[in-house]
């Protein structure tokens, strides 16, 4: 067991794969460096540029090689820095790296991780600040992940290079430097949500760096006698319905938190899937459908903070 | 109009995989009547190829000219107009048509269809629905070539075919600076029809073409009369042999021209019926046979080797229609392992 960052989590996963397995290439901007945010930091002169992979600013590109390489024997980690960059190579990811296997009758299949950091990011705007994984949630063939911790970062990126399918990988820029400890031989099942606290009052779902704030609205409620259960997803897509439902079963409310756009996040779904089966008062929160500003109050006012999540969990208990 | 000279057991090879083509077309074309509602046609129910039928009637020379020296090590992907190099790839004839008529013993179980044919037991890794995507894609096969030379064949290439429609796409620019940066075994082939789907490409494409951005990437690129089949395989023999030595990428410029519409039910009402007259004068598998006639072949060989065409298109069609269409389960298979089951 090791303390260590969310991104030295992922170096050291990603790490550990490509040396037990000579199929594992990465490719993307600024890999040489390490990634722009550490997140590949030693892998170069550990494995060398034919598999650490430097490439143009050629997103299509990026993606599209990567799926070429999957259908020919490697398993390639493709990093898109920020999401926001990823929208140019919605083509190759969507219908060239998804709908692969089921179009060409499942004579192939492409084994490629896309890293797409998401969210808001010190004063980074409109073009570098989104989380868009409701996207990817609606696109058959993809899985879609968003790991909170450290430990979950670790274990599924390792997860997510082995399961086989054309993986949407969501890191959160603000998680980066968190710390936690990382046991390396710890797994974590794709579609299998943490039940991070137990409470009987209300459920919050979420995923990726709201988890964190979802937990600390958790603390204020229960200073206010308010029991919080918090599942964190971890899994967008295929979700774990077995957890939410338990909980939602348990505690009779449910709030779903994230930090993308309420309006089709992916929130709306899980709330929508709840309420066919009708057994909680529901509530879901995301921020307002507007683009992300700079300046900081503007950034802040699209947030969806601890204060907030709290004072719907209030609302949606009536208190 | 002049054949380059190749020996005549070679010219024979590619005037046969041209026939084999055409005839694959010509049925396809006959099989989708009253498909795809479009062009002003209205869908009827009889069509046994339902769907967009994009046509590479007139084509043949490219495929079978660059694909002649192939080996089932490489891989290939391909466009829309992709049954030429699906056949000349090695495919199985009888399996393609079965996917064009949607059944469940095509290549891709009746998934995919003309769209998405496909054959990546002999390095088919695909035709595209979507122009130049197959690009990068090729790009993908030739870097793993390399990264993987230690294990089995070093000396393989990835080749891709676009139209001249795809130049104009991001993709194909990103594609040749890469495959140049990283100097990968990669042959791009621009089939130019001079149609962009129902638009003059050159009315809307700066400079000199598809060469000329290869070029100014630093390929080596060569243009060639592609409906002389002869011509097309010489010079795609010699860019390929220089490729497999480590050499790095070249671009084959084919100037050939699209005998068909955008797609099976397109008359093609808008282009100039002369322009079509004036190509079928250029037909490349008249110049195929007149050049073995010449070279000592009898009328009556040169006959025979489209009849034989013929005949197994025929026979593949009769089996097509006859075969099961895939179970409705397949509509929920081979889309993932993840999740397997959680379709809604």
């Amino acid at each position: 067991m090791a303390v260590m960052t969310y991104a030295a989590a992922a170096a050291s996963a990603l790490n550990d794969a490509m040396r037990a397995d000579p199929a594992i290439v990465a490719l993307g901007e600024d890999l040489g460096r390490g990634g722009i945010f550490g997140q590949y930091a030693g892998l170069l002169a550990a494995f060398g540029p034919e598999r650490v992979i430097d490439t143009p600013i050629s997103e299509a590109t990026i993606v599209g090689a990567a799926v070429g390489m999957a259908l020919t024997g490697l398993k390639p980690v493709v990093e898109m820095r920020v999401i926001d960059f990823a929208l140019c190579a919605m083509d190759e990811i969507v219908n060239q790296a998804a709908k692969n296997r089921f179009m060409f009758g499942g004579q192939g299949r492409v084994p490629a991780v896309i890293r797409m950091p998401i969210g808001v990011w010190t004063s980074s705007a409109a073009q570098h600040s989104q989380s868009l994984e409701s996207w990817f949630a609606h696109v058959p063939g993809l899985v879609v992940l968003a790991p909170a911790t450290p430990q979950d970062n670790h274990a599924l990126l390792k997860a997510a290079i082995a399961c086989g399918d054309p993986v949407a990988y969501f890191e959160h820029k603000e998680l980066w430097p968190l710390q936690g400890e990382v046991d390396a031989d710890q797994r974590t099942e794709i579609g299998k949500a943490a039940i991070r606290r137990v409470g009987s009052d209300i459920t919050i779902v979420s995923w990726s760096k709201a988890v964190h704030w979802s937990l600390e609205a958790a603390e204020a409620l229960a200073a206010e006698g308010i029991q919080a259960e918090m599942i964190d997803l971890r899994t967008i897509w295929p979700w774990d319905r077995d957890a939410v439902f338990a909980s939602a079963a348990k505690t009779g409310h449910v709030l779903i938190a994230h930090e993308a756009v309420q309006a089709a996040g992916f929130g709306a779904e899980i709330a929508a899937t709840l309420a066919e089966a009708g057994n909680a008062k529901l509530a879901r929160l995301g921020a307002k459908r507007a683009p992300v500003g700079y300046a900081p109050n503007l950034e802040a006012a699209v947030r969806v903070t601890p204060a907030v999540i709290a004072a719907k969990a209030r609302a949606l208990l009536g208190r | 109009m002049s054949q380059s000279n190749i020996p005549l057991s070679h010219l024979r090879a590619l005037y046969a995989m041209m026939c084999r083509i055409r005839a694959f077309e010509d049925a396809a074309e006959i099989a989708s009547k009253g498909g795809v509602a479009a062009f002003g046609q209205a869908a009827g129910s009889t069509a046994h190829v339902r769907g967009p039928l994009h046509l590479s009637t007139g084509q043949e020379a490219v495929p079978a000219g660059v694909c002649a020296h192939l080996r089932p090590a490489d891989y290939m992907t391909s466009t829309h107009r992709g049954h030429g190099h699906t056949l000349a790839k090695g495919a199985d004839l009888a399996g393609m048509m079965h996917e064009l008529f949607g059944k469940a013993t095509g290549f891709c179980g009746g998934r995919g269809g003309s769209m998405h044919i496909a054959d990546f037991s002999v390095g088919m890794l695909g035709a595209n629905g979507v122009v130049a995507a197959g690009i990068p894609i090729a790009v993908g096969a030739a870097q793993s070539i390399k990264i993987r030379a230690s294990h089995g064949n070093p000396d393989a290439i990835a080749v891709t075919f676009f139209g001249d429609g795809a130049i104009n796409r991001g993709p194909f620019a990103e594609s040749l600076n890469w495959a140049a940066a990283f100097k990968l075994p990669l042959l791009f082939v621009c089939e130019d029809n001079q149609w962009s789907a129902t638009t003059k490409t050159g009315a809307m494409s700066a400079g000199e073409g598809a060469a000329a951005r290869a070029r100014a990437h630093g390929l080596v690129a060569e243009t060639v009369d592609g409906n002389d089949v002869g011509a097309v395989s010489e010079t795609a023999r010699a860019l390929i042999a220089d490729i497999r030595q480590g050499k790095g990428p070249a671009l084959l410029h084919a100037r050939t021209y699209r005998f068909k519409g955008h797609v099976s039910v397109d008359p093609a009402a808008y282009r100039d019926p002369k322009e079509l007259e004036a190509a079928l004068e250029h037909d490349p598998l008249v110049l195929a046979a007149r050049k073995l006639i010449q070279l000592g072949i009898n009328v009556a060989d040169v006959d025979s080797i489209m009849q034989a065409a013929r005949e197994e298109v025929a026979a593949a069609v009769a089996s097509a229609d006859g075969a099961a269409w895939p179970d409705d389960a397949a509509a929920f298979t081979e889309i993932q392992s993840m999740g397997a089951g959680q379709w809604l």
